[in-house]
């Protein structure tokens, strides 16, 4: 039987480690403004991923996730703090990482094979050779026989499966993912969730998925964070001591309900926080009128 | 739908535009011959027909259709060309765009076709003058257009650019431009409109060449039928453009169109 939440739980962790890192986030800040209308949205967030580890990054609405997964992946600049890729210092947008993105961010111009190709070409592979590479990738995620058709013909967790193996086509050294199945709905969301769990056992992909989802947290990680509400702070880390494959009986578990209770338990004395914080602003706003 | 649903929904939808079209001149016939249309002022659609061997005869048409379609071609291309860079010129540079935006918009709405007499004085009464006045008038649409179309461009697909890291110049190319296209074309067909209307209502006013100075001619000759079939000839022109903007569009925007 599957142990339950082990004693890797760290109250207040401001670092949590991993053997031989890949990733290395220290002490990352960002903050938006200057001066007294400036907002702290992350606060000297630390964490390491290890080679072939999945890790997942879950907080309230409004705690910096997806700010994090921006400057992670070199999108946003950070105030103060260092993201490392092998213990080298990287700074902008790097070859290592592969973003996957929580809107819909398939190419509506391009086929499914061509939207998957797309980082192929980019590299200047031959027309031939990139069609087969990204053949592999459609198949990988579950869309073989679509190659041809285009996004405006297929369902939402359908594109989201082509944006992701447009990423995966990149092999990228550490998948990002930012709330990927966010805005599908929960039959979907399960169905994609097991393809990623699928597609994570068969290559080992480094991956670091953001999201807000429990479950989702527990059924695909090695290692949950949780994050505090503004200013996002890392509350604490558990290590998911789960067999793998995660199958249904797995899910289904005592251990994995007591995962998923421990992390609700957090999440909830931060996501009153982050309701209580919205119902005052909009006081706040209604007053000033 | 399937393939063969579109095809036919496609030969359906001809089908349904040319009997409306066939409908609409034997609704018109009746009235006239009826009495309810003054036939002085509109011609019977029979006699119409009729004139149109008689005008392509003795009229050299197809001199004049080729006349009238080089010109707009001519001022298409420059349409193109100028309205996509100048667009991008203006989504590229914000302060540019906050300055010239409103004065570009008020182009559009503007009578180009009674500034005539002011290219007359710079471009003399040549085809040139047609075209400029064509290219002028058409501009306005596919700038501001060109410019929604870049500025729409979801931030989500930049950032899968950016994640990528695509340098400005593949951004621009495989990201920004095709994003843009559904709206350059909303612009560019907007901008042929004006561009059609004024190159002929032009070739009508100075009396040069094309279909516009036939119409011109056959009116002053109070030949009513004849008038109308060159007009018929006027709207050849603009379907053949048209058919072409639609085949460019199905060409580079497959499904998204």
């Amino acid at each position: 039987m599957a142990p339950g939440p082990s004693l890797a739980q760290k109250p207040e962790a401001p670092s949590i480690a991993a053997a031989s890192p890949i990733l290395e986030v220290s002490d990352i800040v960002k903050r938006f403004g200057a001066g007294e209308a400036s907002l702290l949205a992350v606060d000297r967030v630390s964490f390491r991923v290890a080679e072939g580890e999945f890790v997942s990054l879950i907080g309230p609405s409004g705690c910096g996730k997806s700010t994090l997964f921006n400057i992670i992946g070199g999108l946003t600049g950070e105030t103060g703090g260092r993201v490392a890729v092998d213990g080298a210092a990287v700074s902008g947008t790097h070859a290592a990482f592969g973003m996957v993105f929580q809107e819909e961010s398939t190419f509506p111009w391009r086929s499914v094979i061509d939207n998957v190709a797309f980082p192929l070409e980019l590299a200047g592979m031959g027309k031939r050779e990139r069609q087969e590479r990204a053949r592999h990738f459609v198949s990988m995620v579950g869309l073989g026989g679509f190659e041809r058709r285009y996004p405006s013909e297929l369902s939402g967790g359908m594109r989201q499966r082509v944006a992701i193996a447009r990423t995966l086509a990149s092999e990228p050294r550490i998948l990002l993912m930012d709330e990927p199945f966010a805005a599908l709905d929960e039959q979907t969301r399960l169905l994609l969730g097991d393809k990623v769990l699928q597609i994570h056992q068969q290559l080992r992909q480094t991956t670091l998925l953001i999201t807000h989802n429990i479950t989702e947290a527990v059924q695909l990680s090695d290692r949950v964070l949780v994050m505090t509400y503004r200013p996002g702070r890392l509350k604490r880390a558990l290590d998911i001591d789960l067999p793998r494959p995660r199958t249904s009986e797995v899910v289904g578990s005592d251990s994995f309900g007591r995962y998923v209770a421990q992390i609700w338990s957090d999440l909830r004395e931060e996501a009153s926080r982050g309701i209580r914080d919205d119902e005052e602003r909009a006081l706040h706003r209604s007053d000033a009128r | 739908m399937s393939r063969a649903g579109h095809a036919f929904g496609g030969h359906a939808a001809a089908a349904l535009g040319f009997a409306t079209l066939l409908g609409v001149m034997v609704a018109l016939e009746v009235l006239i011959r009826a009495g309810v249309v003054n036939r002085f002022v509109v011609p019977l659609p029979s006699q119409v027909l009729a004139a149109i061997p008689r005008v392509v005869a003795e009229e050299s048409i197809p001199h004049r259709f080729w006349q009238t379609t080089q010109e707009a071609l001519a001022a298409s291309l420059l349409l193109i060309v100028v309205g996509l860079a100048l667009g991008m010129l203006l989504f590229r540079f914000r302060l540019l765009r906050s300055a010239c935006e409103t004065w570009v918009a008020a182009l559009a709405s503007a009578p180009i076709v009674l500034m005539y007499p002011l290219f007359l004085v710079i471009f003399g009464r040549s085809s040139t003058t047609i075209v400029m006045i064509g290219f002028v008038s058409g501009v306005p649409p596919l700038i501001l257009k060109t410019v929604e179309g870049l500025a729409g461009t979801r931030k989500v697909l930049v950032d899968v650019g950016r994640s990528f890291r695509l340098d400005g110049s593949q951004l621009f190319r495989k990201i920004l431009l095709p994003a843009a296209l559904p709206s350059i074309f909303v612009g560019l067909r907007v901008g042929l409109i004006f561009m059609l209307i004024n190159i002929v209502g032009v070739e009508f006013l100075i009396n040069f060449g094309g279909l516009g100075q036939l119409i011109n001619e056959l009116a002053e000759r109070y030949d009513l039928p004849g008038t109308y079939a060159a007009i018929g000839f006027v709207i050849l022109v603009s379907v053949l453009f048209f058919v072409a903007c639609e085949r460019a569009e199905k060409w580079l925007l497959p499904r998204a169109a």
